[in-house]
């Protein structure tokens, strides 16, 4: 047991110290923390900034405990798993993890296992495995799904979570979640550890991450319990802060229950220096391209050593690298990097960055996390950041020494993106992070996690419930809900029992439940995962004969819908033009010199998060703060104020006119797209019935625009805007909407309902689902509406695609404060959101409009 | 399909007042339904293809829960179907089941449902690729193909030119574009010699019009039919997209 006054040297073996000592380097005391954590077997959450030593002072326990074990006589076992969000990541850690073992001559094997992985590599780890595995959350419900799970995992002390902030908030995290619990119950000793360098708040990641004891279990499995004695650790004189986390009753209400993460945190690094650029041009109107300052950006390029270019579209990273090209007249070595890029040019990419070779890469999320190129000096942001916290974890890309700031410059696209832009830069310097709120687990996901139980051994019904709760996300769990997902899981949960003869897993003699047989197991095994990818289609230069010749990346279907045979567009950093389309290929002939046409950008996927959106509203009111933007954005907000208002930063602007035939309504929520959409759908329903004969609607990420045929400065807002909205004409429009749809069918596969994956198939795209899950809904909405994939969809629908918890919010928030401006023209805030007009597709209205759309076309085909 | 040269063709066309769209097919008049069914006013008979009743079951016995009510709801939208047009004669176009075992997998209510659709009236089992033998138990006649008033009504097309055929097996669907987009939907495709009929049942997919499959059984670019919620609507080959 370490003693709370520990020095370095008593936590350090002198093999240890030594490797620090040859390179110059001091243990810091986070990294010190943790080994104390880990000689009291406590679990831990490591909050450090990038460039802090993060991953070492999560690898170091497990090093020197197995450098310190005795010379094994049996076979060896696993001892300590890592788990990465990236693919990649892992990778890279493999890698970086192989120096401290090489140098110090460790007997320590540490492998990555990826679905890159080879097979005989896989097959190899699974007889054989190695002391270290760092993979996935998919490869670890893979494993979780075989059988002899137990035995693989019973020797296992400690799992490590990296970049834990990326991981909970979904259902990867709920997938994640069950399977640490299930590695739990395997391995009495496991330690769990969370890294993390931005988090907002550690109880939402402590309470997700901890084993929580579910009421039934006994006192003595309790642990961390009160009086624990020495297993406390103290905090220490490292400077290292150990925040010990007594035992509590968790969040839930029942009581009785607890749980014991210790919140370790690095000392903070240098704060990071943001600006914002303010542009020697105009700032634009609206937009998302920030075309207008290219070349300010390429200047900025020009004096720095190597700087990452973020935006937030695919389409965004193509426009910028074309532009910058255009400028680059230094032909500097900047690169293109997005998740529609085929894999080996990623790759390359890589390569070159690591090899120093790049001046600058243009990318997307893809290059948020993870994997360390030290050289980078400069992070640009091009276009509205959304969120602090992405833009910490951002900014973090640049320079990993700790000492050092990093340096960031926000390159706003529009008048709006100036707003977000200075908020967001204020948030960072006040060290404000906006985070996910915890979530509760999917039902889908638990039926997932049921069936790769029963893959891996036969269960009890009850012993699973209870170790299904001790997972953050599952702790109230009812078990009326649990008998409802193993039911579905064993028939399909329907209400009509014809499938009794058919079932996944039944019930033995002993009382357990198993899987039906080993081809049902495989087929489960071969379509785990709680990630649902659109369809893609592979992007490939036409051959002759229409064949498809060679692949140059991905587009997810629908990208190129806007685009006709014969028009060219940018794509993987050159001009291309669409030949055709066939089953699975885009086929694309370079057009090198022609002008691109540029399809529907579709947004940003990110919603300006809620605690920007209301720093974006207190800055637009206080007039004193102006003086920090840019002269036409400030010109912008005078004139909207003289001509219309400024609301409270409590208040929502809403503004009517007429503007040649139409009458427009635009309000100002700052609630991000997605909430708008949503509201806007519910808008025109109310409108419709109120007689105003609404005719379309277009949103933004701060505003949205009703317009319609009939005036509507006379309406009640306060009965247009109240929150019985979310009732009846949500459950309405939701269920006729093409959301549901699309919830559906990721329910569908995560749920085990529909299979992506055949044995001896495979898997060339996510078209090759069987079965149109339209249907399956349709029908299944008809015959049983309460089924649980229906009430799955539901939820899914409601957060992850249409946000209305953040809409229920924002209605409480703007009762009473409605701010209704009726003026004779239109607005300069209106500005922004009309010129989207046209340019946005809706794909809520389609269906039914499409079709008579074309029905006319035929009739004026027929005339010609 | 690309052979073909998408020019204009007028068609005889006509929206009726119920969404359907009334059109020619040689020499005999056809109502092309919501539904998916083709009602012949004249011979006072209702056609529907591709039931694939009991598709739902043939998943569930290889593991694939899908909810078992396609089989209830094909029969219920068949049955309110009668309900209206009071046919005197019912034909099922083939692939009436998904398999030759659907029929003793059949739940009794839903049997029920068949032998009420030949009472008082002449129920054809045209039989298909998946139901090749027809019924075993249900009521009804059975049938490789069947003539009617000039028409020719069999399962699967056959090539070349073939006036006056109704057929289904191919499942067509429409992907209609626009500027706003485009939408995927089941639908009758004909160029006023033969039509292809959509699925009829709740669980059968489509295949696009513009695949290889529908090359070369038109002669000259063909409309489609495609079934919306409260009407079918006509749209021409250039309106069309691959999936």
């Amino acid at each position: 047991m370490a003693d709370s006054a520990a020095p370095a040297a008593d936590l350090l073996p002198p093999r240890f110290a030594d490797w620090f000592a040859q390179r110059g380097w001091s243990p810091r005391a986070h990294q010190l923390a943790m080994i104390k954590q880990a000689r009291a077997g406590r679990d831990a959450l490591l909050i450090a900034p990038t460039g802090g030593g993060k991953t070492l002072a999560g690898f170091l326990p497990s090093l020197i405990q197995l450098a310190e074990r005795p010379p094994a006589n049996g076979p060896k076992s696993l001892h300590t798993l890592y788990i990465s969000p990236l693919k990649a990541l892992a990778v890279d850690v493999e890698r970086n993890l192989g120096a401290p073992i090489l140098q110090m001559g460790l007997p320590v094997i540490a492998e990555s296992r990826t679905g890159d992985t080879g097979i005989s590599r896989r097959q190899r780890q699974r007889v054989k495995p190695p002391d270290i595995l760092l993979t996935t959350p998919e490869q670890l419900a893979l494993l979780c799904a075989w059988e002899g799970a137990r035995l693989y995992f019973e020797n296992l002390e400690c799992v490590i979570l990296d970049e834990i902030h990326t991981l909970h908030a979904s259902k990867r995290g709920d997938l994640l979640a069950l399977d640490l619990a299930r590695i739990a119950t395997f391995a009495p000793r496991l330690r769990r550890v969370g890294l993390s360098a931005t988090v907002d708040d550690p109880e939402v990641i402590k309470a997700w991450m901890a084993c929580h004891e579910a009421p039934s279990q006994l006192p003595s499995l309790l642990r961390g319990g009160v009086g624990g004695g020495g297993a406390s650790p103290e905090p220490t004189n490292h400077g290292a802060i150990a925040e010990l986390t007594p035992p509590r009753p968790a969040l839930s209400p029942q009581g009785g229950e607890g749980y014991s993460i210790d919140l370790i945190r690095g000392p903070p690094g240098a704060a990071p220096i943001v600006e914002v650029l303010l542009s020697q041009g105009r700032v634009p109107w609206s937009g998302h391209t920030a075309q207008h300052a290219m070349a300010e950006v390429y200047d900025v390029i020009r004096k720095t050593r190597t700087a990452l270019v973020f935006v937030n579209t695919r389409f965004q990273a193509e426009f910028a690298f074309q532009e910058l090209w255009k400028l680059n007249d230094d032909n500097l070595p900047i690169a293109l990097h997005h998740g529609s890029l085929a894999a080996e040019q990623r790759r390359k990419v890589e390569a070159a960055m690591a090899r120093g070779e790049l001046r600058a890469v243009v990318c997307t999320s893809t290059l948020d996390l993870g994997i360390d190129w030290g050289d980078v000096d400069l992070v640009i942001q091009l276009a509205s950041p959304k969120g602090a916290s992405r833009m910490v974890q951002r900014i973090g890309r640049a320079n990993h020494r700790l000492d050092e700031p990093s340096r960031a410059i926000f390159v706003p696209a529009n008048r709006f993106e100036m707003l977000e832009c200075q908020a967001a830069r204020e948030a960072i310097a006040e060290n404000k992070l906006d985070g996910d709120p915890p979530r509760v687990g999917a039902l889908d996901v638990l039926a997932q996690h049921v069936m790769g139980c029963a893959c891996s051994e036969p269960f009890d019904l009850l012993s699973l419930y209870d170790e299904i709760r001790t997972a953050g996300p599952y702790r109230d769990l009812t078990w009326e809900d649990f008998e409802q997902v193993v039911d579905f899981v064993s028939t399909g949960g329907y209400a009509l029992k014809t499938y009794d003869r058919f079932r996944r897993i039944v019930k033995g003699q002993d009382g357990l439940w198993r899987v039906r047989n080993p081809q049902t197991a495989q087929r489960h095994r071969m379509n785990v995962g709680a990630i649902v990818s659109p369809a893609v289609l592979s992007v490939r230069i036409a051959m002759r004969g229409g064949r498809g010749g060679r692949k140059i990346g991905e587009v997810e279907e629908g990208m190129l819908e806007m685009l006709e045979p014969g028009e060219t567009f940018v794509f993987a950093g050159q001009v291309w033009r669409l030949t055709g389309v066939t089953n699975l290929d885009v086929l694309v002939q370079p057009a090198p010199g022609a002008d691109p046409k540029m399809p529907s950008w579709g947004g940003s996927k990110f919603a300006l998060s809620t605690y920007l959106a209301q720093r974006v509203r207190q800055l637009m009111c206080d007039q004193d703060h102006w003086t920090v933007l840019p002269g036409d954005v400030r010109e912008w907000l005078e004139a909207q104020r003289d001509r219309s208002v400024i609301p409270r930063d409590d208040e929502m602007l809403l503004e009517t006119f007429a503007r040649g035939k139409r009458q427009f309504m635009v309000c100002y929520p700052f609630e991000g797209r997605l909430a708008h959409t949503t509201l806007a759908m519910l808008l025109t329903r109310r409108l419709e019935r109120a007689g105003a004969a609404p005719l379309g609607f277009v949103c933004n990420d701060y505003a949205l625009a009703v317009w319609a045929l009939n005036p509507m400065d006379r309406l009640d807002f306060a009965t247009l805007f109240d929150e019985d909205m979310l009732g009846d004409d949500l459950e309405a429009w939701l269920a006729e909407s093409f959301m549901m749809k699309r919830a559906f069918k990721g329910c569908a596969i995560i749920s085990g309902l529909i299979e992506r994956r055949f044995p001896g198939e495979p898997q060339k795209s996510g078209r090759q689902i069987t079965f149109s899950t339209d249907l399956i809904y349709d029908v299944l909405r008809r015959h049983q509406p309460d089924h649980l994939l229906l009430r799955c969809a539901r939820d899914d629908a409601a957060t992850g695609l249409i946000d209305v918890a953040r809409l229920g919010q924002m209605l409480a928030r703007i009762r009473g404060r409605i701010r209704h401006a009726p003026l004779a023209h239109l607005s300069p805030f209106s500005v922004p959101i009309l010129l989207e007009i046209g340019k946005e597709r809706s794909p809520g209205q389609a269906g039914e409009m499409i079709l008579r759309e074309a029905a006319e076309d035929l009739i004026a085909e027929a005339m010609q | 399909m690309n052979d073909v040269t998408p020019r204009p063709f007028a068609y005889a066309y006509a929206q009726a007042a119920c969404g359907s769209l009334l059109t020619e097919i040689g020499a005999a008049q056809a109502m092309l339904r919501c539904s998916g069914a083709l009602w012949l006013a004249a011979e006072r008979t209702l056609v529907v293809a591709d039931l694939h009743l009991e598709k739902g079951s043939s998943y569930a016995a290889r593991g694939q829960m899908l909810p078992p009510y396609d089989t209830r709801e094909t029969l219920r939208r068949l049955a309110a179907e009668v309900e209206i047009l009071a046919p005197t004669m019912v034909i099922l176009l083939g692939d009436t089941f998904h398999d030759r075992a659907s029929e003793d997998r059949l739940a009794v209510q839903d049997a029920d449902s068949l032998r009420a659709l030949a009472r008082g009236r002449t129920l054809v089992w045209v039989v298909g690729n998946h139901d090749a033998d027809g019924p075993r138990a249900l009521p009804g006649d059975i049938a490789d193909e069947l003539t009617l008033h000039g028409l020719v009504l069999r399962h699967e097309p056959r090539a070349g030119p073939q006036p006056g055929e109704i057929s289904g097996h191919l499942h067509p669907a429409a992907r209609v574009k626009a500027t706003r987009g485009s939408v995927r939907r089941r639908c009758f495709i004909t160029d006023a010699e033969r039509m292809i009929l959509p699925a009829f049942g709740a669980y059968a997919g489509g295949l696009n019009v513009r695949d290889a499959a529908f090359a070369g059984l038109f002669a000259r670019a063909p409309i489609v039919g495609a079934v919306g919620a409260s009407r079918v609507h006509a749209v021409g080959w250039r309106s069309l997209a691959g999936d």
